[in-house]
């Protein structure tokens, strides 16, 4: 940095006193500087807000024509008809078996992380890394891996396959999530149960996951909204092309509403477009509440924490 | 119970092993007819002639990288907004609402991407094109916004959320008092950040930043909306393409032969294959962050 940032001299060439206090020079050029960053990362925060509301805006104002109580409560007729609970409830239902699958799994791994591997230690270091690479999947990769796993063995895609898809979108989340919540949990609960004589199976479940039960939970509720939305796994392992499909035969193809988006927008009908937009606004209304109150609940379970 | 948590654990050791073992297995047809040529011939017309994703290697590689060139001085900067100017009002509620965009779906930013900034991007295009043609990114014209460029500015909507959670989080761990000592030497706000805060957590950043290309590079439905799913012949930014993803949502569902299908769980694996790798290299990078905690929360 150049030495310009001179004391200010007056006409005399002596010191002034009552020379004016503005900077001058290189500091000046600081203080400019310094407050273009700052307008910068103001605009740039704003920015991106602006987006989201752009993106939510663009999504209700096309959405919201269409949408009607006879379209979340009715089945649909014919292709570009009717309502999408079919779709609805199939996205509940493969979502619902995914969590089935990935919950006890992710929670296991995260006491695993937690409860008996040492943090440091060789196991929990490769299953951390395994979990790094599980969460990094990209998500249409997942699809493929579930269709060589599952619809090639079986001739058929399934809700099923799907479920499974979905387990492993949801799995390294909720194992990630399980595994900061039991950090938390104090180290006097776990040395109160062994002063006991408690065994450490029965510490685990009756000392430490009700008192971490709060946080997983949220974390799995954030897992499934995340899941939920996933439209790449279940084009390749659900694979439905008839949106109207109404079995729930977890075993065949089932409906849902990521699917019904997908096919409903490469239909040539301006109301089968609509309906897409329907459908997407109430995905995106469901999984953005989701979001809000599993934020708002893991804040209050955290503060109860104390953490 | 230990029995229990170890199998789980293993399981999901066992379930990333496996899907290196069906993505090779399954593309073993396409793995022995090409070798590693698949990587960089570009001739894809299923049915008839195909010999390798070099293109869509291009495509990917160019529309993450363009996404990842906006978005991360953007989050930088948001996550220094964050995390040192914000009112506390301002950050418990501009923070979350940076993060939700995370949680839309990527149908939904395909959707959107087509329907409004696909027709935007088209207006700017001339515009990009007069100003940038000289450089062959930019020397073309789209007959609509359909492009690779569109699907670059798509993922810099979906990466930015990432980057700017983990560096946000990353700037709070530096200590005050740090902070508080270089301001007492004088530092304004700016040379305080560029000074302890950008340079103590300029590993983590990284790792941030290579944790969003990872997602960058995997997006299939979004970029699949925006993108066209066309032969690249070009290595113009205007023109529309395809990506490694993107092409498998696109033609895995109407697979017209074997070897075709075959090319597809061949191109998943050297997508894996990135993925696990930038999964590896921000762990290393990263050194005592954990950035991918806080990618955990950010993407849920």
């Amino acid at each position: 940095m150049s030495a310009t940032n001179e004391i200010v001299l007056g006409e005399s060439g002596l010191f002034d006193p009552t020379a004016p206090l503005a900077p001058s020079g290189n500091l000046r050029r600081r203080s400019v500087v310094d407050r273009s960053v700052q307008v910068t990362a103001t605009a740039a925060a704003l920015a991106a807000v602006a987006v989201l509301v752009i993106i939510v805006v663009g999504v209700i104002q096309h959405g919201a024509s269409s949408l009607s109580l006879d379209f979340v409560i009715k089945d649909p007729q014919g292709l570009a008809g009717g309502g999408i609970v079919n779709s609805l409830l199939g996205t509940l239902e493969i979502v619902a078996a995914g969590a089935v699958v990935a919950m006890p799994l992710g929670i296991l791994t995260g006491l695993y992380l937690t409860e008996f591997a040492g943090p440091r230690s060789r196991p929990a270091r490769v299953l951390k890394l395994a979990l790094d690479m599980m969460q990094g999947l990209p998500t249409i990769v997942v699809g493929l891996f579930v269709y060589g796993l599952i619809v090639i063995p079986e001739h058929q895609q399934s809700g099923f396959a799907g479920a499974i898809a979905l387990s492993i979108v949801m799995l390294p989340l909720i194992a990630r999530a399980s595994q900061e919540v039991l950090l938390l949990v104090p180290g006097t609960l776990r040395e109160a149960a062994d002063a006991l004589g408690v065994n450490r199976w029965r510490t685990v479940l009756t000392v430490i996951l009700p008192a971490a039960m709060g946080g997983i939970v949220t974390g799995a509720i954030l897992a499934i909204a995340r899941a939920a939305g996933e439209t790449a796994p279940l084009l390749i392992a659900d694979g439905i092309y008839n949106p109207n499909t109404t079995s729930f035969n977890l075993f065949h193809g089932v409906a849902s509403i990521p699917m019904f988006i997908y096919t409903s927008y490469d239909l040539p009908l301006t109301q089968a477009v609509a309906r897409a937009w329907a459908a997407a606004l109430v995905l995106m209304v469901a999984i953005l509440l989701a979001n809000i109150l599993a934020r708002v609940f893991l804040a209050r379970s955290r503060a109860k924490m104390g953490a | 119970m230990f029995a229990l948590c170890l199998f789980a654990g293993l399981l999901v050791v066992a379930t990333l092993v496996d899907v290196i073992y069906q993505l090779a297995n399954n593309g073993n047809v396409a793995i022995s007819r090409f070798g590693l040529g698949f990587l960089v011939h570009s001739a894809w017309k299923p049915g008839f002639h195909i010999e390798g994703a070099g293109g869509l290697i291009y495509g990917t590689l160019v529309s993450s990288l363009m996404a990842l060139v906006l978005a991360t001085p953007l989050g930088i900067a948001i996550g220094l907004y964050l995390s040192m100017m914000a009112p506390r009002r301002v950050r418990a509620t501009v923070g979350p609402l940076v993060e939700m965009l995370a949680a839309v779906p990527s149908i939904i930013y395909g959707f959107w991407g087509l329907v409004v900034l696909v027709p935007f991007v088209e207006s700017i295009e001339p515009g990009l094109h007069s100003a940038l043609g000289f450089i062959p990114l930019f020397s073309c014209i789209s007959p609509n916004g359909i492009s690779t460029f569109s699907a670059g500015i798509v993922l810099t909507v979906m990466i930015l959320p990432i980057i700017s959670a983990l560096s946000r989080d990353l700037f709070l761990t530096v200590p005050q008092d740090l902070r508080d000592g270089a301001a007492a030497l004088g530092a304004t706000r700016w040379e305080v950040i560029r000074g302890t805060v950008l340079s103590t957590t300029v590993s983590g950043v990284s790792a941030a930043v290579v944790l969003g290309l990872g997602r960058a590079l995997g997006e299939a439905i979004a970029v699949s909306f925006v993108i066209g799913d066309s032969d690249v012949r070009s290595t113009c930014v205007f023109k529309p393409g395809a990506s490694l993803a993107e092409r498998i949502a696109n033609q895995f569902p109407g697979a017209v032969n074997p070897l075709h299908t075959s090319a597809m769980f061949y191109a998943a694996l050297i997508l894996v294959v990135i993925s696990m790798l930038t999964s590896l290299a921000a762990r290393l990078i990263a050194g005592r962050f954990d950035v991918q905690a806080s990618l955990g929360r950010a993407m849920t």
